[in-house]
């Protein structure tokens, strides 16, 4: 792998940038692989990169539709928290925000992470209990959550001029949460499929996976490409959003529905906001970019949804909420949106493990799941590799749901 | 936007209505099923990548409760397939 320094760009720089090297190769694809991995994702990547560097198992293949990030890796609003509300939750997002910190070094590439603390805009009694609820309880794992008054809200976000004492639904405190912060969501996905690459394991785009494939015996034994069969004893699924078309190939129903988030982005301006601001009473949040644009996200449409755009009237109510806190925002021109389709389990909770079919696993349910690619993929390697699941995703099981033991995290998530 | 067929109101803009989820089986007696078929009533619902059938409360309407299948694809309402009910 080369190494990207400021000497390295320097260097090619006086070659005019003709003599990088690719950042992956294209082999060619194989007939069979210990590993196939469906989806190159954020969680995909990451499993493919974990299960060589830290479980030395090379002899993997991310299989995948598009390409290579192209899909909600690349869609979402990067924000990376651990703000979470159950026990079992707290020391997973914890655990990811921590590898997050860490991997501009370890992947040798910028994911330009800012951490630069988000505040949630409180505006009603419930809410402010639940969010000091969440915070005894993340006290316990040391993710920092902190109360903060209106006018100490209203110092640190000068644009949060709505909301006043006459509003309907008055800004009546704040949490704070240092922990959370932006990154590059590119960044992650190049970052990790580099690593991974680098370490043997083999990225294949533009091949969808149609079908998989079980043996008599009831395990799983590959998987069906238009490029041909692929052979392999292991097979995750890190689709996002189509987990269930996939899994229903052999017969497996997931408690799973696939709904559709969105987002928009402002025309850049000048620093405003220096923090993520959340706004949960009235259903969205938003940061600014490095470039100076407002990257705005909304609640979910109610439906199932495969589509990847936005409902008008999701982003019309979007819109209102927002100008009702923020009115000077009114002057902003919007310049994109878009959406993307989540799976989502009853708990709001992912799932990760192996399923009824042996050697097959499925990585899912990851409503808010981009903060959750480091912790992840490195987990879902675990559980690949040594055939018990790490600690830190052991609640997250399919066989929760057959004791009924959830994990609700409805409610720290945009699901409702 | 959608606009949803009410059978008292004419179409009527999805603003006017509240989501009542995919249709399901019937919920089944409790102490009458196994386990397994319990825990997959209560957790897991159709999931197509195409028509789904849902169920529509027309709560700033007329009150109703409606059925209408939808494509999840594209969000268009669509005929159910003929051997549904
Ligand atoms: C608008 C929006 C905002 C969001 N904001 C946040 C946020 O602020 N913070 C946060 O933590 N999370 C957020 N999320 C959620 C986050 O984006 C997802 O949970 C996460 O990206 C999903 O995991 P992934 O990266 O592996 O998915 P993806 O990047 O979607 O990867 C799945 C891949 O599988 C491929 N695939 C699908 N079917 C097949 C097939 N049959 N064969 C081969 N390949 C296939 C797809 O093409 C895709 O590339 C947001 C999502 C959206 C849509
Ligand atoms: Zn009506």
């Amino acid at each position: 792998m080369q190494k990207y320094s400021i000497f390295s760009l320097f260097r090619h720089a006086l070659n005019g940038h003709t003599t990088w090297a690719p950042a992956w190769r294209s082999p060619p694809l194989k007939a069979s692989y210990d590993v196939v991995v469906i989806g190159a994702g954020g969680h995909g990547l990451a499993t493919a990169y974990y299960l060589a560097k830290e479980f030395n198992i090379a002899d993997v293949a991310v299989l995948e539709r598009g390409w290579l990030g192209g899909g909600n890796v690349a869609r979402n609003t990067v924000t990376v928290r651990s703000n979470y509300m159950r026990d079992a939750s707290i020391p997973f997002y914890v655990k990811s925000v921590a590898l997050y910190e860490g991997l501009t070094d370890e992947l040798n590439f910028n994911l330009m992470h800012s951490k630069r603390t988000m505040i949630d805009v409180v505006q009603t009694f419930p809410k402010m209990r639940e969010l000091r609820r969440r915070q005894l309880a993340m006290d316990i794992y040391g993710s920092t959550y902190e109360q903060i008054s209106t006018e100490e809200v209203r110092r640190r976000i000068p644009a949060l001029t709505g909301g006043g004492p006459d509003a309907r639904l008055p800004v009546i405190g704040g949490m704070v949460h240092t922990d959370a912060g932006v990154n590059r969501h590119d960044a992650v996905a190049w970052g990790y499929a580099r690593g991974a690459d680098a370490r043997g394991v083999e990225l294949h785009q533009q091949t969808p996976v149609t079908k998989l494939l079980r043996g008599n015996d009831g395990t799983i034994k590959g998987v069906e490409t238009p490029r041909g069969v692929v052979r392999a004893g292991k097979v995750a699924i890190a689709v996002s959003g189509h987990t269930t078309t996939l899994t229903e190939t052999v017969g497996l129903r997931l408690p799973l529905r696939t709904m559709n988030l969105t987002a928009f982005v402002s025309e850049p301006v000048k620093p405003l906001v220096d923090v993520v601001v959340n706004c949960p009473d009235s259903g969205f949040y938003f940061s600014q970019s490095d470039k100076g644009e407002m990257v705005i996200g909304g609640a979910p449409d109610m439906g199932q949804s495969f589509r990847r755009d936005i409902k008008q009237h999701v982003f019309e109510d979007t819109v209102t909420a927002m100008l009702s806190l923020f009115p000077s925002f009114r002057k902003l021109k919007l310049l994109r949106q878009w959406g993307g389709h989540l799976d989502i389990a009853p708990d709001a909770s992912p799932i990760m493990d192996e399923t009824d079919v042996p050697g097959l696993f499925v990585t899912a349910g990851w409503w808010g799941g981009y903060k959750a690619i480091p912790a992840g993929g490195l987990t879902l390697a675990h559980l690949i590799a040594k055939g018990v699941p790490h600690p830190l995703m052991s609640p997250f099981t399919l066989s929760r749901f057959k004791h009924l033991d959830y994990v609700m995290e409805s409610g720290t998530t945009t699901a409702r | 936007m959608m606009l949803i067929p009410c059978p008292f109101c004419g179409h009527r803009n999805e603003s006017e209505f509240t989501y009542g989820g995919p249709v399901k089986p019937d919920r089944p007696d409790p102490n009458a099923t196994s386990d397994e078929d319990w825990v997959e009533y209560l957790t897991t619902v159709p999931n197509p990548f195409g028509p789904v059938q849902e169920r529509w409360w027309h709560a700033r309407g007329c009150g109703t409760w409606l059925t209408i299948w939808r494509d999840t694809r594209t969000h268009d309402i669509v005929e159910g397939p003929s051997d549904a009910e």
